[in-house]
């Protein structure tokens, strides 16, 4: 095992992969808990369908897919908001037009252009190659600002979640707070794409609190779990796609979801008994 | 729970006010105060327009014209939402959620320190809760998630408290603690809103009622 270990951290490349993954997957984590407790989990899905969309058109016309695709989908995640507190509109339904329109004009994009090439397949399914410093000291800020950010503002993130409209009546800035976690969403959903790729990256918001959730009664105990997991599952997931030379997005997957698995089979047996 | 003593002195005023949602006049023209120490019942069919007129009070949704003074600067409001609104499967106890209660007086403040902590322990104490507190929230009977969340409007020591229909699909019991609770607080000088579509089943002593029928408010002393 530690040989294994010795072998993949002696690469530049997976060194930097694992660090961008192991930050992705903590903010994801703490983002993922408010993301599926407000009921609002397939932003994920919709955010990283745009976010492909974003790079293909990127590299289409040359510009650095990064720094193009960050603002479409930081915009992007401001719409799905603003349609999802409107009334008027069924956000659910809007998040999956998004989603379905943009891979329809990402895939037009691409096979118009460049075609469907390794580019375009790396952003469906991810792929390690492809994280780069730049990424990796993206991924520290973010972190670090989500880390502060649940460290000095954990009751108000707690109450707003639990109920946005008394968070708001007590005089929260709930708007503050979701435009926030909007743009924090964004960043790791572009982040997070490059190693797991579209299909899996929501995954990473999503299975973690669930699994937390079937182990922990209370807030607090489902935001520190859901870290965990989501780091342990990162890291097994990960070491296991290089030992079995198998693709990392889906392996990191597959570990979560036995997490999952394994956490809700527990919590039936042990409320039976 | 408010330390102001009781004195007719208004701490909210509407004047004018009216509401319009999805194109749709919901309240027209309301004016009336809300003054220190009143027990005031907002009463009308459902759909009347009673949660919205709160909500407008609140600052939850916006007005179309009019004018609402809140009188006292940085006045609290403690508001207690229909419950239907919630997950019920939330995974909280139900110290955590009386907590929260706390954050509106705590302003940029991060933790919780002993003055808050004793206010959520008072608040469950006085709607018999205290037993409650480790406990899930998603275990807890539909009257004991009430009295969780008419702790938590409590805990922030609000000038006004707002309470719409606390004892929607209660039993008995429930709703008698949450009554007498109420009926407590009044004595202690606190000012209470409180919305109810059955104002004769309560028989609490107010001050005054506020009948919204087609669309306009009717104040009664």
């Amino acid at each position: 095992m530690l040989n294994l270990l010795t072998e993949i951290f002696s690469y530049d490349f997976l060194t930097r992969a694992f660090l961008a993954g192991a930050l992705i997957s903590i903010v994801a984590a703490l983002v993922g808990v408010t993301l599926v407790l407000k009921k609002s989990a397939m932003i994920g899905d919709g955010l990283s369908h745009t976010a492909l969309s974003a790079f293909t058109i990127a590299t289409a016309l040359g510009f650095a897919p990064l720094w193009f695709s960050l603002p479409v989908v930081i915009i992007t995640s401001f719409v799905i908001l603003k349609l999802s507190t409107n009334r008027k509109f069924r956000g659910d339904a809007w998040i999956a037009v998004l989603a379905a329109g943009s891979l329809a004009i990402g895939t037009l994009t691409a096979s118009l252009t460049t075609g469907i090439n390794v580019d375009f397949t790396s952003f469906l399914f991810g792929s390690i190659l492809a994280v780069s410093t730049q990424e990796i000291i993206l991924s520290l800020i973010v972190a670090i600002v989500c880390i502060l950010l649940y460290l000095f503002s954990f009751n108000r993130i707690f109450a707003i979640t639990f109920d946005e409209e008394f968070a708001r009546s007590i005089g929260i800035k709930t708007n503050l707070y979701s435009a926030i976690f909007s743009i924090i969403c964004s960043v790791i959903i572009v982040l997070g794409m490059r190693l797991l790729g579209t299909l899996l990256i929501s995954s990473l918001l999503i299975f973690p609190t669930l699994t937390a959730m079937q182990l922990s009664r209370t807030f607090r105990g489902v935001v520190f779990s859901s870290v965990i997991i989501s780091l342990l599952a990162f890291a097994i997931g990960f070491v296991l796609s290089y030992a079995l030379n198998a693709p990392t997005g889906a392996s990191i997957v597959v570990v979560n979801l036995i997490f999952l698995l394994f956490a809700f089979i527990s919590h039936q047996l042990l409320h039976k008994t | 729970m408010s330390d102001s003593p009781v004195e007719k002195t208004p701490i909210i005023k509407l004047e004018g006010l009216s509401i319009v949602l999805s194109d749709q006049l919901i309240i027209k023209d309301a004016s009336f105060s809300i003054d220190h120490g009143d027990f005031i019942y907002i009463i009308g069919e459902n759909g009347s327009g009673k949660t919205t007129l709160v909500r407008a009070i609140l600052g939850l949704i916006p007005i179309k014209s009019g004018k609402i003074t809140v009188c006292k600067k940085h006045a609290l409001i403690g508001y207690l939402p229909q419950e239907s609104n919630l997950d019920p499967n939330f995974p909280a106890t139900v110290e955590e959620i009386v907590s929260t209660g706390n954050l509106g007086k705590m302003r940029l403040r991060p933790f919780y320190k002993s003055a808050e902590k004793s206010a959520t322990k008072n608040a469950m104490k006085l709607l018999r809760i205290d037993s409650l507190a480790k406990k899930k929230f998603v275990n807890l009977s539909g009257g004991q998630k009430q009295k969780t969340l008419l702790a938590r409007a409590l805990t922030s020591s609000p000038d006004i408290l707002i309470l719409d229909e606390p004892s929607n699909n209660l039993d008995a019991v429930s709703r008698k603690d949450i009554y007498h609770a109420l009926e407590t607080l009044s004595e202690q000088g606190q000012t209470i809103l409180l919305i109810t579509h059955d104002p004769e089943r309560l028989n609490l002593k107010h001050s005054k009622t506020i009948e919204i029928k087609d669309k306009v408010t009717h104040v009664y002393a």
